[in-house]
């Protein structure tokens, strides 16, 4: 997997199963955001080797479309500003574009409520530009909206703990965790183990230069806080030899 | 007060898709003093609109075809018809309104939510006005809604009285080519503190080929009154150029207000090349609303002369550009007395290799201080192609002013199309949401109908622009 022929991601095994929450963590240009955006099928990212698999089909085939209407869905660590357009508008025909018949406007209405009265939202905020002035938190939240509402099969979140102080990542924290179920699969990407004291994971990968070097238990993200990702790139290179 | 859309029979009617219109009169190729002489006989008007015509046609020969702004050398005057009439009387109701006309205002498709709205309606069929309706309390409340041509007739005091002094016929030589051969258009006149509630609507339409539409729109608002004017085009597609020249003129009084709200949807062989200005007096507002999607190449720029203190004028336009077209599009403030004020917000949409671009013109006279003025001027582009171009001229002789001008150029974003379709929007959905919130500041001021219509349009557009 290389970006304008720069390989990032160098042979990466990882398999989320249904129902689960496993965190990928790792350092500053290890990969992870690309991890996400190459999931996500991202012009930008061109996959070189390897498959893709998601609801028993090799996604790697689909555009970003087809990928979201099977049921993935990224939450973005830099979601992008959509000046005029309404979340309340957006979120509509984002929920139309997975359904064969359009919902009702009533029924959405309903459902949008729900969904912000769910997560402590203020129902104003349906009502404003798609990102557009949105502080740090209010884009995460909004993102974490977007998640209930779509209700997707397998959700990746991308740094949704960074820029938030302490009530806000709470917040989208619980918001998650109120997501979580059986039919949702979750893959948590972070730098800091805060998050996951809020977001406990089933499982923890953690990834250096590209690679998976370690996959455990939540204590996994314990002892990477104590000893840093330095004491792993030692395991990385005896992985690598045996 | 609601109107049932059976009171005009436009419900009634449907009819096949062919439209023969056979003109009882079509002026010949060309202009010469015969055409217009003939045109004001066949209209028997009044000598000094007569002599007005014969002063213009003057005019016209001698101005040049401007060199600024889009490329109009293609233009063959010559081969042009200047005058088509559809009918020997204007009709007085619905009724004696002839099928093949009732099957073009068909085809112009008038949604059924709007056929609600229409207080009065003013359609021009070829250069004519065939069919015109005012509401009764309308027309109780005294205000006057006709095509020109009758407004001459029926109340020519008060057209001659400001007939031609907001725009003068030698203006430009597109003023003056109007001042010359023009037909139909709309007269309003809306009596001291009348406020006229529900839009005033016309539709226009060029039907024969190569043939010139020359509407002439006079609306005067008496002090405290308040209109909201609505106009839409739309015409069929030709093989060769057509001309639409059209001069609208507007007096706002005294604490009055107008809004002039135009979507122009010509078919892409039209040259669309349009005067368009206001006189706004000691607190009144006039606002411009103007939306360009259709037409070859468009010039226009909506303008407002702030009269007396207290005057407040705005323009808010949309300029779209496809293969092959090119939108001039802009507007004109002029600052002639102090504690003034005037807000343009343009947007500018160029795809497929289009150009658009924004024009203006801010003045300020001398001593007219306390003025404001506030410019800002978006354009987005649809790919590599495209082009876009900003010329805000600035002309301020007076220091006490704030004076403000923003202008910004932006590609349409790779990060926003692909967080959309992370969402499962495919990419022309993707496309026509970025787009359409690039213009809802002035989608939003427009009436709902036009709103749903213009989100339409791009939706149909963004379709046909990405593979």
């Amino acid at each position: 997997m290389q970006v304008g022929g720069t390989p990032i991601l160098k042979g990466l095994s990882l398999a989320v199963p249904q129902g689960e929450v496993h965190a990928l963590m790792g350092p500053n240009g290890s990969g992870k955001s690309t991890l996400a955006n190459t999931l996500m099928g991202h012009p930008d990212y061109e996959v070189t080797a390897g498959t893709v698999t998601f609801r028993g089909q090799d996604i790697l085939a689909l555009d970003t479309t087809a990928r979201a209407r099977l049921g993935l869905f990224l939450a973005f660590q830099y979601p992008a500003e959509i000046p005029g357009v309404r979340v309340a508008s957006f979120l509509r025909l984002a929920v139309n574009a997975r359904r064969a018949d359009e919902i009702s406007v009533m029924a959405f209405h309903k459902l949008l409520l729900d969904k912000m009265k769910m997560l402590k939202m203020d129902p104003k905020f349906a009502q404003r530009y798609l990102n557009e002035g949105f502080s740090g938190g209010e884009k995460k939240r909004n993102e974490i909206l977007q998640l209930a509402v779509l209700e997707p099969k397998m959700a990746i979140l991308d740094e949704t703990d960074s820029g938030l102080d302490i009530d806000a990542l709470r917040t989208v924290a619980d918001g998650v965790n109120q997501l979580r179920g059986p039919s949702l699969g979750v893959l948590v990407i972070t730098h800091y183990q805060r998050l996951l004291n809020y977001i406990v994971p089933d499982v923890v990968h953690v990834l250096l230069n590209g690679r998976v070097v370690r996959s455990g238990g939540k204590e996994v993200a314990l002892e990477l806080e104590a000893q840093g990702y330095e004491s792993l790139s030692g395991a990385a290179t005896l992985s690598q030899e045996a | 007060m609601a109107v049932k859309s059976t009171d005009f029979g436009l419900d009634t009617y449907k009819f096949g898709f062919h439209d023969d219109g056979k003109p009882v009169y079509k002026s010949p190729k060309g202009l010469s003093r015969q055409v217009v002489e003939e045109i004001s006989s066949q209209k028997d008007e009044p000598d000094w609109i007569r002599q007005f015509r014969l002063d213009s046609l003057r005019l016209f020969e001698k101005k040049a075809v401007p060199a600024w702004g889009a490329d109009l050398s293609t233009i063959d005057f010559g081969n042009i018809h200047y005058y088509v009439r559809p009918q020997d009387r204007q009709a007085r109701s619905w009724d004696d309104v002839p099928k093949d006309i009732k099957a073009t205002f068909d085809k112009l498709g008038i949604p059924e939510s709007e056929r609600k709205f229409l207080a009065g309606v003013g359609a021009q069929y070829d250069s004519e006005v065939v069919y015109h309706s005012l509401r009764e309390d309308l027309a109780k409340q005294g205000v006057i809604f006709l095509d020109m041509d009758s407004g001459l007739r029926e109340h020519p005091e008060i057209v001659r009285e400001y007939f031609g002094t907001v725009i003068p016929n030698g203006d430009n030589k597109f003023a003056a080519l109007n001042s010359a051969v023009w037909s139909g258009g709309s007269f309003v006149y809306v009596p001291a503190g009348v406020k006229v509630e529900i839009p005033l609507q016309a539709y226009f339409r060029i039907n024969a080929e190569n043939m010139g539409q020359f509407e002439r729109t006079l609306i005067v608002v008496e002090p405290g009154a308040y209109v909201h004017y609505v106009e839409g085009c739309t015409a069929p597609i030709y093989a060769t150029s057509s001309l639409h020249s059209a001069v609208v003129e507007i007096i706002v009084k005294e604490g009055a207000r107008c809004r002039y709200t135009t979507i122009q949807n010509w078919s892409t062989d039209v040259y669309n090349l349009v005067t368009k200005r206001a006189v706004a007096y000691r607190d009144a507002t006039m606002e411009w609303i103007d939306g360009n999607l259709g037409s070859k190449v468009t010039m226009k720029y909506p303008s407002v002369y702030l009269m007396e203190p207290g005057a407040h004028g705005e323009v808010l336009s949309i300029a779209c550009a496809g293969k092959g077209q090119h939108q001039d599009a802009g507007a004109k403030m002029v600052h002639a007395a102090p504690h003034t004020s005037s807000l343009i917000t343009s947007k500018s949409i160029s795809r497929g290799g289009g150009r658009a671009g924004y024009r203006g013109y801010v003045q300020v006279l001398p001593d007219a201080v306390g003025c404001k003025s506030n410019v800002q001027c978006d354009a987005l582009l649809m790919d590599e192609e495209s082009r876009s171009d900003t010329y805000p001229y600035m002309d301020i002789e007076e220091s006490d002013v704030a004076i403000q001008h923003e202008a910004t150029v932006s590609k349409i974003g790779e990060q926003q199309l692909f967080y959309l379709m992370s969402r499962g929007l495919t990419q022309p959905q993707a496309t026509a949401l970025v787009v359409s919130g690039f213009i809802e500041p002035i989608v939003k001021e427009l009436p709902m109908e036009y709103a749903v219509e213009m989100n339409r349009l791009i939706e149909l557009q963004m379709e046909g622009s990405i593979g």
